[in-house]
């Protein structure tokens, strides 16, 4: 096996121009559980823990540019007021020692169905920043997830950052797992209030071939709060609304039976998951001085 | 350092800083690193081995197959019919077939894969059910039966006024121990081989080497290493026998770790059960049969099996009078994954069911279930559904009276009867009043309150302390007394395994009690002293305890006559404080001056009380030596839209007989009931066309800090007359009647009739 030890973002780039085989690690939460239990045998590996730009976040065009080796620590600890909702998710990855090294590039890389980030990231239209030699590129979070495990990365890629606008509104996140910490989601759902938009995003983990969105929900309930002056009037949504966004979101998700939980569960799951994030998010929104 | 006085573990600080020397841990010059090659099929023939390209690889130094096995190419604990390395036929998933020793474990590894096995896969019998039908293919050559325990007590068709049946199925559960299979073997040169091993039992790991190796006894020594929990998975080889053979083979040290998905396939499991349950009762509430068919899956080799269907079926009616029993317990061969000895053994299955029947039978006479479970609670004096007549403390009744009187979490209230709980009393808090860590999913923000209800239940287990049916259950201990560096100091040796449970500590206050020194040294454990048994059963503080003390007393003795002799001194002496003491206390003699250079040695064997055979028609006998009970109340919430589980609290009380070293008992008592908690919720190895789907730490759960909740413990000290300072076996009752009460508290909750463990969210909702 090769070793790539990169000390600027340009070296990287063009070790990867170089080496497409190799494979990208920062926390190693995943690559090195990969490598350990005989899963993969990469060719080469790049640390990319060398490059102090990868580990920052700035302030970019209105958004937040977050680089893909902020881990999952310093994003709750940092960003936690400005983004919500992947802060939530942020606190149910692993245990802390592994929060301490994953990132949500990391997480975007391996592109699990089940990448507890990647809801959140649905929900608020997050943005992937791919580099090569070539240039730099910005894939909207929704075309990212091709299959799964897959993304639109080309072999000669790397992820430099994603970007995402802070939150104007409530965001809630929300995931099961059959154990009460550090546990794999058997399915997650994330919700984000727009109040200046009036508009709703939302994402579904574990319950498809990719994370996914619900868009018929998020069509549904913006109809109804705009209809009924909601956003304004700051009433409360009616249980039967809330109920039929559930399970919209439910109706979105293509979920199977694996060993973490059945298909069936799953859909019924998530259409209370999305029932209450809505109402919490709601509620916040509602009670907002 | 005395007994009765809280000892911390002398290599505590050392697990704690990460300095401790696990048997994963072990390294020596020159080594070699082995690897298994192992079945892709649960039931295959094996139609050729081809091992030329895998023995071609760099660094590869030997490639072994059956053909290579020294001696007899069977082991077992109870029946051996288990072959080190496949022959003929694989029988599941993961079954060893070839080895490969290499200079580098990823050359080992990458060989392993080069070595060309042609399989005729045959259709494998995973169904236990299916296993005993005459369709069936017989997987060993008596059939399919492992063993079948007939137990038939009082009359053969007793009628009753309340009948109420149940269907109970248990997942497979493992004992998941954190350190990995792992040894490293060392050829003498001579032919023979040392073995540094982390095992349940020094002495029967011997026993089976030396006849997979073909080697006398004297060949074979074992030394313990460090031992990363057991729990019943280091009862059976692993891979004792492989390291051994390329060692011997290659001459030189040959190391063997199991990753941790290999271990799942590296040791046997808890049986996975079925179980059919009639009681009948009076309307009084007295029971007056059970009835009880109990299927256990023992998979592909025997293991322990025969023993743990005995258990299943001795205890099927739980601690309680039952004047009518018919119990039919089958253990039955498949294609699954081996299972075999885990923590409760036995025990823990049929505890799920006769519990559950209780309440059952609670509702059907509109009595309170723990009232219903007092009424008829076993006592000394009374019969078991084996005839036999139980004698010591039964406190039955006693320990459940306790767990009902403890305050309830939260709420404050005492006496927290079983079922659900008003809403008034459930901590409701809106979005952050109370901490997510306390609600049902936990850090993962699933429910704000939303659908939480409250359960409380109850549940009350016992088993055998030692081993049953004949088996001859001794334990051998030499303590020895010098004077070093001025000091007299005691060394306890004896082969026990210390695998977590404390006996480390253990044996050290027995001799320091007994002989009256301060400074006691115990040994690591290996074969140059005799067997000490396992550390299983519950019985190393009972059997190993009761040896150093019968060691210890002698040492005493010898140095009393010394004095005598030596002093011309009254009699009444004794020993304090490393000094020899006349009747009131005075300091006769130093025993350092005493000794001078003099060594007192003494070897003693205990034995406890004899056990004898099931009769085979009826199952009577007086088959075990001591019972230890338990009871648990668990509350817990249920968020009943998503099935998502928070054990608030479990509230325990347990009858320890006498508590040698409390901090270590209180240790039992928490972590048998984390283990029994997480059968119930979470922990299963999911098998499916006899393939394990989740041999990892990933989708096999253990649970968490976040899952369990704080144990509220009651430990009684009651005396049993016949055991040493009266103490009972500790380690087991708190994983058998744990996760039934946590059951019991989610039905209370939910009013669903749950029927399998572990409960999982979809069987609360869907």
């Amino acid at each position: 096996m090769e070793f790539f030890q990169p000390a600027t973002w340009a070296e990287a780039l063009q070790m990867k121009a170089a080496h497409p085989e190799a494979v990208p690690i920062a926390g190693g939460t995943d690559v090195m559980v990969e490598i350990n239990l005989d899963h993969q045998r990469p060719a080469a590996i790049m640390d990319l823990n060398r490059i102090r730009e990868l580990a920052e976040w700035e302030r970019y065009d209105g958004m937040l540019r977050i680089g893909a080796g902020v881990t999952y620590t310093r994003l709750i600890d940092e960003l936690g007021d400005r983004l919500p909702g992947l802060a939530m998710a942020s606190r149910t990855v692993g245990s802390p020692q592994i929060r301490n090294r994953g990132t949500v590039g990391g997480n975007l890389g391996t592109a699990s169905p089940a990448g507890d980030a990647h809801p959140p990231l649905l929900a608020t239209d997050a943005i992937v920043e791919l580099a090569s030699t070539s240039g730099t590129r910005h894939v909207a979070i929704h075309e990212f997830f091709t299959g799964p495990k897959r993304n639109a990365m080309r072999k000669d890629e790397l992820i430099a950052a994603f970007l995402v606008h802070p939150a104007t509104g409530p965001q809630q996140f929300s995931k099961v797992g059959t154990r009460n910490a550090m546990v794999i989601a058997v399915c997650s759902f994330a919700v984000s209030l727009d109040p200046t938009h009036r508009s709703v995003g939302t994402g579904i983990g574990s319950a498809g071939p990719t994370p996914l969105r619900a868009p018929r929900a998020e069509h549904f309930i913006e109809d109804v709060l705009l209809d009924e002056n909601l956003w304004n009037r700051k009433a409360e949504v009616s249980a039967s609304a809330l109920k039929r966004f559930g399970d919209l979101v439910a109706r979105a998700a293509k979920p199977i039976d694996d060993v973490r939980g059945t298909a069936a569960y799953r859909r019924h799951a998530l259409a209370v998951l999305a029932r209450r994030c809505m109402t919490w998010a709601w509620n916040d929104y509602r009670l907002a001085a | 350092m005395r007994i009765g006085e809280s000892v911390l573990r002398p290599d505590g600080p050392a697990k704690a800083r990460g300095d401790f020397v696990y048997s994963s841990d072990l390294r020596v010059d020159g080594m070699l690193w082995g690897a298994t090659v192992r079945s892709p099929h649960p039931y295959a023939r094996i139609v050729s081995i081809d091992t030329m390209e895998a023995g071609a690889m760099p660094g590869v130094k030997a490639v072994l197959t059956h053909q290579d096995v020294p001696g007899r190419n069977l082991y077992g604990l109870e029946i051996e019919d288990q072959p080190v390395l496949a022959s003929e036929v694989v029988r599941y998933w993961g079954e060893a077939v070839a080895l490969v020793a290499a200079e580098h474990p990823e050359q080992a590894r990458r060989a392993a894969e080069k070595l060309r096995v042609e399989y005729e896969v045959l259709q494998p019998v995973t169904d236990p059910d299916y296993a005993l039908t005459s369709d069936a293919p017989r997987l060993h050559p008596d059939g399919n039966i492992t063993r079948r325990v007939k137990i038939r007590h009082g009359e053969a068709d007793p009628t009753a006024d309340i009948v109420v049946k149940g269907e109970y199925e248990i997942g497979m559960q493992d004992q998941a121990p954190l350190g990995p299979e792992s040894g490293l073997a060392i050829p003498d040169g001579e032919g023979g081989v040392d073995l540094h091993i982390a095992t349940q039992w020094l002495h029967i790991d011997q026993k089976q080497l030396a006849g997979v190796l073909g080697l006398p006894p004297e060949k074979v020594r074992l030394t313990m290493a460090g031992i990363g929990g057991a729990f019943g998975a280091r009862e059976d080889l692993s891979m004792q026998a492989h390291a051994c053979m390329l060692a011997l083979k290659t001459g030189r040290p040959v190391k063997i770790s199991y990753s941790r998905t290999e271990s799942f396939v590296g040791h046997v499991h808890r049986h996975p059960g079925r179980l059919i349950y009639e009681h009948g009762a009076n309307r009084d509430g007295r029971l007056v049969y059970v009835k009880a068919r109990i299927l256990l899956d023992g998979g592909a080799y025997a293991s322990s099996s025969t023993a743990v269907i005995a258990n299943a079926s001795c205890f099927a009616a739980g601690p309680y009078r039952c004047p009518n029993a018919n119990i039919d317990g089958m253990v039955v061969y498949t294609n699954n994954p081996p299972c075999g000895a885990m923590r409760g053994f036995g025990s823990v299955q049929n505890c799920y069911a006769h519990e559950a029947q209780m309440d059952k039978l609670a509702e059907a006479l509109g009595m309170d279930p723990v009232e219903l479970r007092m009424r008829n609670a076993l006592e000394t004096g009374d019969e078991m559904i084996t005839g036999q007549v139980i004698d010591g403390p039964v406190p039955v009744a006693e320990l459940l009276r306790r767990v009902l009187s403890m305050p309830l979490p939260a709420s404050g209230e005492f006496s927290g009867r079983a079922g659900r709980v008003l809403d008034g009393l459930v901590p409701q808090g809106e979005g952050g009043d109370v901490e997510l860590t306390s609600r049902p999913g936990g850090v993962s923000n699933a429910t704000h309150g939303e659908s939480v209800v409250r359960g409380v239940g109850y549940a009350v287990g016992f088993k055998n302390i030692g081993y049953s049916e004949g088996f001859d259950d001794y334990s051998t201990a030499r303590v020895r007394l010098s004077v070093a560096d001025g000091r007299p100091r005691v060394e306890v040796h004896t082969a026990s395994a210390e695998v977590g449970q404390g006996l480390v500590t253990v044996q050290a206050q027995i001799a320091a009690t007994e002989i009256g020194v301060t400074d006691v040294v115990v040994l690591n454990a290996d074969t140059r002293v005799g067997s000490s048994g396992s550390s299983s059963a519950s019985r190393q503080t009972y059997i190993t305890g009761g040896a150093v003390k019968a060691a210890s007393e002698a040492v005493r003795e010898r140095v009393l006559e010394l004095a005598q002799s030596e002093l011309r001194a009254a009699s009444g002496l004794r020993i304090e404080n490393d000094a020899v003491v006349d009747a009131v206390g005075n300091q006769v003699i130093a025993l350092a001056t005493l000794l001078g250079d003099a060594v007192i040695d003494e070897t003693r064997e205990f034995r406890p009380r004899r056990t004898h055979h099931l009769d085979p028609e009826t199952g009577q006998a007086n088959a075990h030596m001591q019972y230890a009970f338990a009871a648990h109340r668990a509350v817990v919430d249920v968020d009943t839209e998503l099935g998502l589980i928070k054990v608030v609290e479990l509230a325990t009380a347990q009858d320890v007989g006498k508590a040698i070293n409390p901090i270590a008992v209180q240790g039992q008592l928490e972590g048998g009931a984390a283990q029994g908690l997480g059968l119930a919720v979470m922990e299963e190895i999911q098998v499916k066309d006899g393939v394990i789907r989740n041999a990892s730490f990933t989708d096999y759960l253990l649970p968490t800090i976040l899952d369990m909740p704080p144990v509220r413990m009651d430990i009684l000290e009651l005396g049993d007359p016949n055991s040493p300072y009266g103490l009972k076996g500790v380690g087991e009752p708190p994983t058998i009647s744990s996760g039934p009460a946590i059951v019991a508290a989610i039905r209370a909750a939910t009013g669903r009739e749950i029927t399998r463990v572990p409960v999982r969210p979809h069987d609360l909702t869907l």
